[in-house]
């Protein structure tokens, strides 16, 4: 086997090139910063996650005994808003992107690397906003924030929510500019783009909904809080407004954005596929297209929120042809995935295990997803725990497992460590069983007519909801498992090697922890992506050639 | 390779290059490249207002007429000629660093400066007195309600709003919240301007600019005309409309 | 109700099977691949493990056939599943010309029924086996949503316009009514019962229910006490203002050069914002009824013009811009 090139350490890392809070606080190191944003990303997703206990704990029983009507109210909301906007939108770019993409280019840095770090700040400004407004008293219009019950009826916080949601829009799309400049101008001598590792792609992708999807949730923030604050009637039908107006504002943004969410994750599963079974990923360049294909049509199926909301019924056809279209480059993935384990040498840790999980579970929900592109079962499933299901299916099966698989997989080269392996595996199995627990039964309540963001429910659901809640406590059970041993792991973990895994790409190429500049030399690539073994090795499919 | 040899290559590089660039050409390209990319959002940004504003200008058509009737056009055409001219300036500025020329480059960054504020100064003027005719929309100023007064059939008095036929009082309210908002934002733009402008003038006049380097400038005079291509579509769509009906 | 866990609830209406035929089908689908993916995934994996340390595989160049194949097939299945959707979708759209109609008035927490031959419900809807039933919905205050899982119908309720559904129940039995858009404090309260009788049942239930006036009744008489009658004529014929006489489903032409079918909303409509589509010769002198009438006496007065037959493309005289009836003014006694 090749024994890919592995450099003696001969800087100090970027741990501990320098000492100190302010060595943190002000620092324009791409890593730390990724740090930085594991931290809080962490931080908010356990708050997120405090409040989805509450909802499974309430939902136990069919009578709202375990809080308010006002105060469930508030907590799903709230458990949408900091999930949506402050873990899942930034969670793999803000802190693998921002890790790696300067490394698998062969860059020292970001092209803005400042602005990296103001980026972090106004998250965590947005964010302690966000958290005073729940503090204060929280906000209950759900996540979607629909008028008129958002502008003239709710008796919430709403403009204080608006508004640290508003401020973090700004980090995202200053995170996305960054990654995109970097990825044009900075890639090192013979990177071209067809040797550019698949996270690459999917980050550039990404990046490009961000820039233009985010500021038009900013504005609907700020027309939102003009309305509420300054009586002028754009989305209040009372004074002449249009409420259904807001939601097409609301989701020509938040429909781009779970692509945001879900991008960067497919990204990072490419990368676990290919280094995993030590092989290329099967039909590369169809990989690659397909995220920029999600990206662009991700960005013309919104109205697909609106089938059942009196927008025009053939406005409602042509959403439903292109949300059917925006399937299909997400199933060539899942097919090139699956195909690039044939024939491959595949071992089974962690982050491995969790790449499988994505792919089976992002399957089922992308085909639910089917089921609400097509108009007439929508309109059955609109507004019940089958939509639930369906993008937990992807937000937790998809972009968690990939967040988790992706931070277990790059531990030693940000931390220098070893994650513990046994313990690794045990989590991503629990995490498996709990998760699908937890949501399954949620699909058959939908379709039996449970509603959604339900305080009480008729007693028929209860048994599918004890299902769902005794999952949901397995599934926090597993989560918690790792944010303990990887925490532990930085102190007390085995050292790894610069290439524990002994792979080729550029990443791997360099010390772990990295030096603050990334690379002793500039890299000089001369290698394609995923490159295992000599190109003139390549078998065809379908010969045999012995 | 030693630490020493990569010092050494930075040691006698610009000073202006930073440390994770290769070169003096790759930090301008993705100086350029980024800033190229902000305005695209900026678009997606103005770009929700301006979809706001063709909603309702097609739901209330004899309204908007009424109400950008009403707008002091004078005023807006003035400005519009102080921002077209200011972006001339700012040509000639970069022009100017390109070339080594630098009085042309400070005096014009000067100019585009002086005209920036002019533009802003016309605006307040605006502002001024439709805070004065009761005309900022909803409740915005407090104690100080959207209530214009509305003119009877012949009379002449400026400060009436002349109504046409179909038009309402609410309705045209909800072209100055268009107005206010979509003018307000470009303002703000335009604020911004002048900040970066000041900036970039001070750093001109320490002589921190040259045709090796001057892509500050650059970047600056692309925002500068991105903020004036806004107001060439804000002027005609708010000021001009039903002007040819009396 | 039931208690044990089926996967589909009771399908009670003329299209909840259709509806139902087409989830089997995407659930067959979606089983299908689920299965085949990790099947083919868990194969692999376990065929093709490391079995030594060092050990690097031949790679595997792409191929353009499969690639071709595994986008098509998938398009094909895709496009089935759309076609039928959106098949079934107009179906369940398109509201039939011989329904009874039936008012909704949504709230926070709670809806209002009114039948056109006076009964008004809360929370239920008794409804006959085998008639097809047409819902004419608004909202008070929020966006509220009529949710029938047995029917397998749903609609979003909102402030400011008419929303509409149809159904046609074939199963005797009560079923579940839900709200289903999120309105604030009380949302999950805001249930209820539709109530599907055999015709003879439900003639007697008619019956049975004191003597409500009917919302066309109720609406004549606020025609007059608002004093409508002045510009439009105790029957509707016109004067100041536009005929309403067999205004219903015509096509008006407006000030601005557009031409409107005069449904639901546009009578609602033109009473709160009259001038927001004014009919091609009158003057803006209609004054806004605005905060002046509830949602169900627009209910009432709209069911009042739909009532009114007779000629419709008699424009009855230009506006002359003449004195402005206030609206608090008693009309005159039918003439």
């Amino acid at each position: 086997m090749e024994e890919f090139f592995i450099p003696k350490p001969t800087r100090v890392d970027y741990l501990k090139a320098e000492y100190g809070l302010k060595s943190w606080l002000l620092t324009r190191d791409h890593k730390r910063i990724a740090l930085l944003y594991l931290y809080s990303i962490t931080f908010f997703f356990l708050i997120g996650s405090v409040y989805a206990m509450l909802i499974r704990l309430e939902l136990l029983t069919p009578q709202g005994d375990l809080m308010q009507s006002t105060t469930y109210n508030k907590t799903f909301t709230q458990h949408g808003i900091i999930m949506v906007f402050f873990f899942l939108i930034p969670s793999i770019p803000a802190t693998l992107g921002n890790f790696l993409v300067p490394m698998m280019i062969g860059a020292k840095d970001l092209a803005f690397p400042r602005i990296n770090l103001l980026s972090w700040y106004i998250y965590l400004v947005g964010g302690l906003v966000t958290i005073y407004a729940l503090l204060a008293g929280g906000v209950d219009t759900g996540w979607t924030f629909y008028a008129p019950f958002s502008t003239t009826f709710s008796n919430s916080y709403v403009v204080a929510t608006g508004l640290g949601i508003f401020i973090n829009g700004f980090s995202s799309i200053l995170t996305g500019l960054n990654f995109i400049v970097t990825i044009h101008t900075m890639r090192a001598p013979g990177m071209t783009w067809f040797r550019l590792p698949l996270f690459i792609w999917a980050h550039y992708a990404t990046s490009l909904i961000m820039i233009l999807g985010t500021p038009v949730i900013a504005i609907t923030i700020l027309l939102l809080a003009f309305e509420r604050f300054a009586g002028i009637g754009i989305f209040d039908p009372a004074v002449g407004g249009d409420p259904v107006l807001f939601q097409h504002l609301f989701w020509f943004y938040s429909h781009p954005a779970v692509y945001i969410m879900v991008l960067p994750g497919m990204g990072v599963i490419s990368e676990l596929i290919a280094n995993f079974s030590r092989k290329n990923i099967f039909g590369y360049g169809f990989v690659a297209f397909s995220s920029l294909a999600i990206a662009v049509f991700g960005f013309l199926v919104w109205g697909h929120h609106l089938f059942v909301a009196g927008q025009s019924i053939y406005a409602g056809m042509i959403f439903s042809f292109l949300s059917f279209a925006v399937a299909i480059p997400s199933a060539i993935k899942v097919f090139n995935w699956t195909a690039t384990l044939y024939k491959a040498s595949i071992s089974y840790e962690t982050p491995m295990l969790y790449a499988l999980g994505f792919i089976g579970l992002f399957t089922i929900g992308g085909m639910t997803g089917l089921f609400l592109a097509a108009l007439a079962t929508d309109v059955h499933l609109s507004d019940t725990y089958f939509v639930v299901a369906h993008f937990h299916y992807i937000m937790v099966g998809g972009t968690l497992l990939a967040y988790l698989g992706g931070l277990h997989y790059w531990w030693p080269k940000i931390s220098g460590r070893m994650y513990p392996e046994g313990w690794g595996r045990f989590s991503a199995l629990v995490v498996f069983v709990g998760f699908n627990l937890t949501f399954l039964p949620q699909f058959v309540m939908g379709y039996m007519g449970m509603p959604r963001r339900y305080h009480m429910y008729p007693p028929e659901f209860q048994v599918l909801h004890v299902l769902s809640t005794a999952g949901a406590s397995i599934l926090g059970v597993g989560l918690l498992i790792p944010v303990i041993y990887l925490m532990w792991s930085m102190r007390y973990g085995r050292i790894a090697e610069a290439n524990p895994w002994h792979l080729p790409g550029l990443e791997w190429r360099t010390q772990s922890p990295p030096p603050t500049e990334n690379f002793d030399v500039t890299p000089v690539v001369t290698w394609e992506a995923y490159e295992f073994a000599p190109p003139e090795e390549t078998e065809v499919v379908g010969t045999f050639r012995e | 390779m030693t630490e020493s040899s990569v010092a050494i290559d930075h040691a006698t590089s610009h000073p202006a290059l930073q440390h994770h660039f290769e070169n003096m050409e790759q930090q301008r390209e993705a100086g350029t490249i980024g800033m190229w990319v902000f305005l695209v959002t900026e678009i997606m940004f103005f770009g929700g207002m301006f979809l706001a504003y063709t909603l309702y200008r097609s739901y209330y058509p004899a309204a908007f007429a009424a109400a950008s009737n009403h707008l002091d056009i004078t005023l807006g055409a003035i400005n519009t000629a102080v921002l077209i001219v200011s972006s001339f300036t700012m040509a000639l500025a970069v022009y100017g660093t390109q070339v080594g020329r630098t009085r042309m480059q400070n005096i014009c960054l000067f100019l585009t400066l002086v005209l920036g504020l002019t533009f802003l100064g016309i605006k307040a003027v605006e502002y001024r007195s439709k805070y004065e005719d009761r005309l900022i929309p909803g409740r915005l100023i407090p104690g100080r309600e959207f209530g214009p007064q509305v003119a009877e059939a012949n009379d002449t008095d400026p400060h009436k709003l002349h109504l046409r036929d179909g038009a309402s009082v609410r309705q045209v309210e909800m072209f100055y919240w268009i107005y206010f908002a979509m003018t307000g934002m470009h303002a703000l733009h335009m604020v911004i301007g002048a900040g970066l402008l000041t900036v970039i003038l001070i750093l001109s006049l320490r002589g921190r600019f040259s045709p090796e380097y001057h892509s500050p400038v650059e970047i600056s005079g692309l925002y500068w005309h991105f903020v004036d291509i806004v107001w060439i579509f804000l002027f005609p769509l708010l000021y001009l409309l039903g002007r040819h009906v009396h | 109700m039931q208690t044990w866990v089926p996967f589909v609830p009771e399908s009670a209406s003329t299209l909840s099977w259709k509806v139902d035929a087409l989830y089997f089908f995407l659930s067959g689908v979606t089983i299908f691949f689920t299965l085949l993916i990790s099947g083919v995934l868990i194969f692999f994996v376990l065929k093709y493990r490391r079995r030594s340390l060092h050990e690097v595989p031949r790679p595997v160049a792409g191929s353009h056939k499969l690639e071709t194949l595994w986008s098509v097939i998938p398009f094909l299945i895709a496009m089935t599943m759309f076609a039928w959707g959106a098949q079934l979708y107009f179906e369940q759209f398109r509201s039939p010309q011989n329904a009874v109609e039936v008012y909704v008035v949504g709230k926070q927490w709670m809806w209002k029924i009114q039948h056109t031959t006076g009964q008004r419900e809360i929370n239920q809807l008794h409804v006959p086996v085998g008639r097809k039933v047409k819902l004419i919905m608004t909202s008070e205050d929020v966006i509220h949503d009529f949710f029938i899982p047995a029917f397998r119908i749903k609609t979003d309720v909102l402030p400011g316009r008419y929303t509409s559904q149809w159904f046609e129940a074939t199963k005797p039995g009560t079923y579940h009514l839900f709200c289903a858009e999120y309105c604030g404090m009380n949302h999950s309260g805001m249930i209820g019962s539709v109530i599907v009788m055999e015709p003879r049942d439900f003639d007697n239930w008619l019956s049975g229910n004191t003597n409500q006036q009917s919302p066309a009744v109720a609406g004549q008489q606020l025609f007059q006490t608002l004093g409508c009658v002045s510009c439009h004529g105790a029957a509707g014929e016109g004067g100041r203002g536009p005929a309403l006489a067999g205004l219903f489903g015509s096509r008006v032409s407006l000030a601005s050069g557009q031409t409107v079918t005069a449904d639901e909303g546009y009578l609602r409509e033109s009473i709160v914002n009259p001038q927001g589509k004014l009919v091609t010769g009158f003057g803006p002198i209609m004054p806004t009824f605005q905060g002046q009438v509830t949602e169900d006496q627009l209910v009432q007065l709209v069911a009042f013009i739909k009532s009114l037959q007779g000629q419709s493309s008699q424009p009855a005289g230009a506006g002359t811009g003449a004195a402005v009836p206030s609206p608090s003014m008693q009309a005159a006694p039918i003439k």
